[in-house]
């Protein structure tokens, strides 16, 4: 977007044509003198700056070490085989079991539904506001989706507690437990529909207008442009919205903790009562836990395991992003 | 050649019919995410309303008395944790963006900071919780005070600020750099007398919706010490505290339902809160497209 980089002359000649043609002539006598010194303060604040960009790379330094060497002490009592494929999560009862896949596949059971519902409407709203909805409608609905993405997770939590469940979930499923899956699912859903809408409004807008009019010349309708034109060719941006939102609901915590229940269950059963592995380390640290025990190390295990799976869909969604704009910009 | 001319069919009536019928889903599936809003908003203010009074605002809370409870620790507490967010998130990830935006050659080192940035802003907030217990509470020993609790939400918001920042900063046009080098200013003096005023209300803005985030943010803050039940306003960045979702979390915990009304009532507030952080927002922002600073 900006060129100025490579135009931008270097700090050295910049102050040099500066000098030459000083229309300050009470700075010109030590010119030299201010040259260097506004070198020096110059390299001085490029050097600062940089480590405030740094310190975000030792931020996730610190998150890989702390759940790494914590992670090994775990890994010294319980083997990696039983954590990864077990499948039996008890570590706080007798006899105890440390199978994570309960765990994993309760997070991506609400993680999956949320996205069978935020998919769907999200691209579609955001189809409408790209390609339909007039610009004064764009302007009334961005904020609402901006609104709707600041609710924090803890509100939602509340609502699919005394709405979803008691009012949508349970007229409909009579014998769904109090806490299930299904009604975390659907907050979640809502609360990834702007990440989605927005990220793939602006993948849209970013597909070249002479695309649509061509289209158009051939007499396709407004549909037609939308299905097969903006969408097709806006698919890598749609792609990235989604896994960059899947990636936010496995990782969301509140609401499922509240929504879900806290029984570790290894089923497909939406109605049920699961825990998710955000769910799990709240639960841990909500209670009591001494460091230095087993049970105090799973919260890093978990942690680890969940951090991999959120840093692996996140790369994949930058590199996708990345081809996309290649594309178009 | 005479058979390819009446297989030729445009249909145009279907497809209209059918065009017309997406562009009413499509318009239904995008109000049903603003009716999604109304919802949500009538449910907690059914839930909460009676709750609400000048009392519940400057009360602390209660575990026995549910009519005498109210919000005050929480409020202050959460002021706090915002205000260290603001101290420290605001030079850092203004900083950063600079960098990045503006003195950065696109080399490996930079493109490593920048995709790691975009990552951080995707981990999930409990692993921001890990981090803090880990090295704050537990490594600084900085306990379960107020000044964990506002580290801790500064990292989670700071790669949210540098992204924002970074985009005010890259809508400033390049002309009036060029202008600026021109007159012979260094980079320094560009960024600091010309693009950052130029990029500011943008940069506002971001910051304004981040900052949004920390006041919300529930799982980091549990993370660093469990729901502790705390009356008093915090004192300093070493004393205990609580906040408003944390408050929240603790009476949707408790089995009656005067409780969960307070809940309600605690979330109205909650929203009120980021409601006009959110107005504010969306006002420089119109504020800046009607100044036309470029």
């Amino acid at each position: 977007m900006i060129q100025s980089r490579g135009v931008s002359p270097r700090t050295g000649s910049a102050r040099a044509g500066s000098d030459a043609h000083c229309c300050r002539p009470d700075r010109c006598g030590g010119e030299s003198m201010v040259t260097r010194l506004s070198q020096a303060k110059e390299r001085l604040i490029h050097g600062g700056l940089f480590l405030c960009a740094v310190i975000s790379v030792f931020t996730t330094a610190g998150i890989i070490w702390i759940l790494a060497t914590e992670s090994l002490d775990f890994f010294a009592e319980v083997s990696p085989l039983n954590f990864l494929f077990g499948t039996r999560w008890a570590p706080l009862l007798e006899p105890r079991s440390y199978g994570i896949l309960p765990l994993v596949c309760g997070t991506f059971l609400v993680a999956g539904g949320a996205l069978l519902l935020a998919v769907p409407v999200g691209v579609g709203s955001a189809l409408f506001l790209s390609e339909y909805a007039p610009p004064w409608f764009r302007t009334a609905v961005k904020p609402v989706l901006e609104i709707l993405a600041g609710i924090p997770t803890i509100v939602y939590g509340f609502f699919a507690l005394m709405f979803i469940t008691p009012v949508v979930i349970k007229p409909l499923f009579p014998d769904a437990n109090t806490f299930n899956a299904a009604s975390a699912a659907v907050v979640v859903g809502v609360m990834i529909i702007p990440t989605i809408a927005s990220l793939c409004d602006d993948a849209f807008q970013a597909v070249p207008r002479t695309l649509r009019e061509a289209a158009y010349a051939l007499s396709a309708t407004r549909l037609e442009v939308s299905l097969r034109v903006v969408l097709p060719a806006g698919l890598s941006g749609v792609t990235a919205a989604v896994l960059l939102a899947f990636a936010r609901a496995i990782g969301e915590t509140m609401a499922v903790t509240l929504a879900a229940g806290l029984t570790p269950k290894l089923t497909i059963n939406p109605l049920e009562s699961i825990q998710t592995m955000t769910a799990y380390i709240v639960q841990v640290s909500l209670g009591d836990t001494p460091a230095g025990t087993i049970e105090y190390q799973t919260i890093f295990a978990v942690g680890l395991v969940l951090f991999l799976i959120t840093l692996t869909i996140n790369l994949v969604a930058q590199r996708v992003l990345a081809r996309f704009r290649s594309a178009y910009e | 050649m005479n058979q390819s001319a009446t297989m030729f069919n445009p249909r145009l009536s279907r497809r209209r019919l059918v065009a017309g019928l997406f562009a009413s889903a499509f318009l239904a599936i995008t109000l049903a995410g603003v009716a999604v809003l109304g919802v949500l908003i009538v449910s907690v203010a059914g839930e909460g309303w009676s709750s609400l009074s000048w009392k519940f605002l400057t009360n602390p809370p209660s575990r026995l008395w549910p009519e005498n409870a109210g919000l005050e620790s929480a409020l202050f507490g959460t002021v706090w944790l915002v205000g260290i967010t603001i101290v420290v998130t605001i030079p850092i990830g203004v900083s950063a963006a600079i960098y990045l935006e503006e003195f950065a050659r696109d080399n490996r080192v930079t493109r490593l900071i920048r995709l790691n940035i975009a990552n951080l802003a995707g981990v999930p907030s409990v692993v921001y919780g890990i981090l803090g217990l880990a090295v704050f509470v537990r490594w600084l020993r900085f306990d379960r005070s107020v000044l964990s609790g506002g580290l801790t939400l500064s990292l989670l918001v700071l790669p949210v600020v540098i992204i924002a920042s970074r985009e005010a900063l890259a809508a400033v046009p390049s002309s009036i750099r060029h202008a600026a080098y021109a007159l012979g200013a260094t980079k320094w003096q560009t960024v600091r007398a010309h693009v950052l005023p130029a990029a500011l209300p943008g940069i506002i803005t971001g910051v304004i919706l981040s900052l949004s985030r920390a006041v919300g943010e529930t799982a980091p803050l549990i993370m660093l010490g469990g729901l502790t039940f705390c009356t008093a306003v915090p004192d300093g960045l070493r004393s205990d505290f609580t906040a408003m979702p944390i408050q929240v979390y603790n009476w949707l915990d408790e089995p009656q339902p005067e409780f969960h009304h307070l809940a309600a009532a605690g979330i109205i507030v909650m929203l009120a809160v980021l409601l006009s952080m959110n107005a504010l927002a969306i006002g420089i922002r119109a504020w800046k497209q009607r100044k036309r600073l470029w």
